[in-house]
């Protein structure tokens, strides 16, 4: 019923406009004012076509050499001490660059400001970040005796959750056990083809319905199939969802306890995030925190040139650790996650 | 985030206002505020930057505009800058005069290209043409399966086969020229721009295709990355044009402010959430007033005028600051409300609405605005006027004629009376219960009306003028004068 609440402040700012609207004289002329010229940002003119073997070296060249010079900077920085301007200048923008936010930079900032850099800027900076990636990442496979183990997968359309079960199965088979996935995403066209090719390529077994099925009776169906064989680990893929969504996030909360009931029980409910997002990141984090009890997070396409450090802020905020991190479409292409190298390529790129 | 933007600009203005001008300090202040309010949008570093400084330009030349605090003269100037780049030369969709019209998508793995696909052969479709799709994803398993099956929905034909992308996109036009498709969409495989190979290979279907529009489709979450990825898209393809994806979530977007700084090449299409029908041409105010995280009321007013009855929505909601507001009107700015289309949209659009109230309003779906309209029909013209008269026996005859069930006529009933309330104190000059900006405009339309001034209410004025973009900003000197310094690709050596 909140939707009378909605209507009728929608209809108040309405009927205000159109009030106001209505009485309103004659615009006045415009103040004489002095237009910028267009910004310098717009290139107008098409570069012009390379030639194909062009095309991506130079660019990527380009962005080697771009990113190396501000951090090669900071590491020139040994002197122990305060910190310049300009230095903690070149920190922020080697922080802001890898999307690690306003408030975590500027945390950061302040903590320089205050401590110097005791053993250079370079090593201090590492510390200062390895500091906000201390939590445990533990990946949990032991359900309690007689339940099947539960991995769910959540996040926003497009960031890998389909892909990462492909690769977590190919991980699980090879170590010898035995796999069931389970395709919750009854909504995305094709979605459970997909994932049934991954269960071919990885030699694992896929339960799934008929597109617009409801997504708990499929994971329940994956469990009842997981338990009848002895299966050790379900891995269970949902549709993927905006973050701004009640409903949404209901409907996935409700899967969650399907899947957590005997005979499932949720170990991780890993939260998929793609390393080219930005500050939203932190609001889907948040939200699949509340509606799905995430554990940990899976960051997928760090072999891109994206760095990702929007988990900085996340584990800061939320202490969510990341727990693996997807690079590249195989399905050997994921690995744990190591905070120490993370650090290193967010400063080293 | 706007909020406290505004708020800090407007703290800022109320100590600058006896001055009445604009300190290089103040400036200074503000821009950094700006600043920060970019950042947190997402928009790139370098990007930030120069966009910076083109506000900053502009406020130099600006006279002093005695109608606004000089806080939101710099919102003003944001917002026109933001507009005016991400606005300018659009691009005009026309047609191969020998078809088909070739159109390339292309972009990183997820960002909704086969989705996008699909929405734009609808798209073509609705203006008459007839389009034909072409899967050449081949890299992720069942993509062209997914592509099949959204054609199907939209009644276009799709066309793949298991050979190589180059091959099967080359085909894909043969194939339209064949049938005598006017449109060839060819979806590509998500690509990174780093690698190499596929790069080479997207370059190559663009080679064997020679499209007239290749549109790079970019997720509007994208952080500072989206310019590296732009750029080297741009190099490759030589784009024409950008479409931004899943508007639908809360993010305010920067990264679309981002690649057009970067490629220069105008955002075409907007796409706003899952059903195929989520998908339409791309407005820079809105997307500039969403980047700042303010609604957009001029699109608000826009749709208003062009869906509703001036008259029923003045009467009803004059009838509602005076406190003699009755269910029947309710239901007729039910009506006009719902002609606008969906309330979420509408949300999207209205500035100082909460978060919550907006993933509510994200969630009323018809379903729940009919049984509202349900009950209300249940009622007698009197109970109607006069809700206290609904009593016990009488809840249970709406309930019951509505097929909902008592507990919902109470909830509706409590909650229209405490609106009642609200309005009535808000016209009394009483402090809004309402969020932020809705409840000052909502103060601000009591007082106008109460008044019957003649008069627009100051505050109002500069609002809609820090938004205003319908009207091309008027030009004094060249508009084609540089900088110094030349032009500037932004990430470089910032
Ligand atoms: N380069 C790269 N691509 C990846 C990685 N992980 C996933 N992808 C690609 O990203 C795209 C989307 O992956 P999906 O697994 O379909 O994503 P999803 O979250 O299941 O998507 P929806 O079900 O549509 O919400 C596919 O093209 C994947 O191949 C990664 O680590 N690196
Ligand atoms: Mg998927």
């Amino acid at each position: 019923m909140i939707v009378l609440v909605l209507v009728l402040g929608a209809l108040v700012l309405v009927g205000a406009v159109i009030i106001v609207r209505a009485r309103r004289r004659p615009r006045r002329p415009a103040p004489a004012v002095a237009r910028a010229p267009m910004p310098e940002v717009l290139v107008t003119q098409a570069t012009p076509r390379p030639t194909i073997d062009q095309v991506a070296p130079t660019s990527f060249a380009d962005r080697l050499s771009t990113s190396r010079g501000v951090f090669e900077r900071v590491r020139a920085v040994t002197s122990a001490g305060v910190l310049s301007a300009e230095q903690l200048g070149l920190v922020e923008e080697v922080l802001l660059r890898s999307d690690v936010g306003v408030a975590t930079t500027n945390e950061v900032l302040e903590q320089l400001k205050n401590d110097g850099a005791v053993d250079g800027l370079a090593l201090t900076l590492r510390r200062l970040l390895l500091s906000y990636l201390g939590s445990s990442r533990t990946a949990h496979t032991q359900a309690e005796a007689g339940r099947v183990a539960v991995w769910l997968f959540v996040g926003v359309n497009g960031v890998g959750k389909t892909t990462s079960i492909g690769k977590l199965a190919h991980r699980f088979v090879s170590e010898g056990q035995s796999v069931v996935l389970a395709a919750g995403d009854t909504f995305r066209a094709a979605a459970a083809d997909q994932l049934e090719q991954w269960a071919i390529k990885t030699g694992s077994d896929v339960v799934r319905s008929s597109e617009g099925a409801d997504p708990g009776s499929v994971v329940h169906d994956a469990l009842g199939r997981a338990s009848a064989r002895g299966a050790d680990i379900v891995l269970a893929d949902t549709a993927g969802r905006r973050a701004n969504s009640t409903n949404l996030l209901d409907e996935l909360a409700k899967v969650r306890r399907v899947a957590d009931r005997a005979p499932g029980q949720v170990v991780e409910t890993l939260l998929v995030l793609d390393a080219t997002t930005g500050q939203n990141a932190v609001s889907q984090a948040r939200e699949f925190l509340a509606a799905a009890s995430v554990t940990g997070i899976i960051l997928t396409k760090l072999d891109g040139t994206a760095r990702g450090g929007i988990v900085v802020a996340i584990e800061r905020e939320l202490g969510i650790p990341v727990k693996f991190v997807g690079v590249g479409e195989g399905v050997e292409d994921l690995v744990a996650f190591d905070p120490e190298a993370f650090v290193a390529s967010l400063l080293d790129a | 985030m706007f909020d406290a933007l505004t708020e800090r600009l407007e703290r800022l203005s109320s100590s600058l206002r006896s001055r009445g001008r604009l300190s290089e300090a103040d400036l200074d202040e503000a821009l950094g505020d700006v600043r920060s309010a970019l950042l947190e949008a997402d928009v790139e570093l370098g990007v930030v930057r120069a966009f910076l400084d083109a506000v900053r330009t502009r406020l130099d030349g600006e006279v002093v505009n005695q109608s606004l605090t000089p806080g939101q003269q710099v919102i003003k100037a944001v917002h026109e800058q933001l507009v005016e780049v991400l606005g300018s030369t659009p691009l005009k969709i026309t047609y191969a005069s020998r078809p088909p019209t070739v159109v390339l998508l292309a972009g990183l793995q997820g960002a909704g290209k086969t989705t996008t696909a699909a929405k734009l052969a609808s798209w073509f479709k609705q203006q008459g043409r007839q389009p034909l799709l072409v899967a050449a994803d081949l890299q992720r398993p069942a993509a062209v399966e997914q592509l099949r099956v959204l054609g199907s929905q939209i009644g276009v034909d799709v066309f793949s086969h298991a050979s190589d992308p180059v091959d099967v996109a080359r085909r894909g036009v043969e194939e339209a020229t064949r049938l005598g498709r006017d449109v060839v969409i060819i979806d590509t495989a998500g690509r990174l721009s780093i690698d190499e190979p596929l790069m080479r290979e997207v370059r190559s279907i663009s080679d064997a295709t020679s499209p007239q529009y290749t549109f790079l489709v970019i997720d509007s979450v994208t952080g500072q990355d989206a310019v590296a990825t732009a750029r080297t898209f741009h190099e490759t393809l030589e784009l024409s044009g950008i479409i931004v994806t899943k508007l639908d979530y809360d993010a305010r977007g920067g990264a679309v402010l981002s690649v057009r700084g970067v490629v220069g090449r105008p955002v075409v299409f907007a796409s706003t959430g899952e059903k195929l029908s989520d998908f339409d041409l791309f407005y820079p105010e809105r997307m500039a007033s969403r980047i700042l995280g303010m609604g957009d009321v001029l699109s608000l007013i826009e749709q208003a005028e062009r869906t509703m009855d001036r008259e029923v929505v003045a009467e009803s909601a004059s009838r509602l600051m005076s406190g003699t507001f009755t269910l029947d009107d309710f239901m007729a700015q039910l009506n006009q409300v719902r002609k606008m289309g969906s309330l979420g949209g509408l949300m999207k659009l209205m500035p100082g609405v909460t978060k919550e109230m907006r993933s509510a309003a994200a969630n009323v779906d018809d379903g729940e605005l009919n049984r509202v309209e349900a009950i209300i029909r249940s009622m007698t013209p009197h109970e109607r006027r006069d809700p206290q008269i609904i009593d016990g026996s009488r809840r249970t005859r709406i309930a019951r004629g509505s097929g909902t069930t008592v507990n919902a006529v109470n909830q509706l009933l409590k909650q229209f009376t405490e609106m009642r309330k609200m309005m009535r104190q808000m016209a009394g000059g009483g402090t809004p219960a309402l969020p932020g900006g809705m409840g000052r405009m909502a103060s601000l339309a009591a007082r106008a009306n109460a008044q019957r001034s003649e008069t627009m209410p100051e505050g109002f004025e500069a609002l809609a003028a820090g938004m205003k973009s319908a009207t091309p900003p008027t030009r004094s000197g060249g508009k084609s004068k540089k900088k110094k310094g030349g032009r500037v690709t932004p990430p470089k050596q910032r």
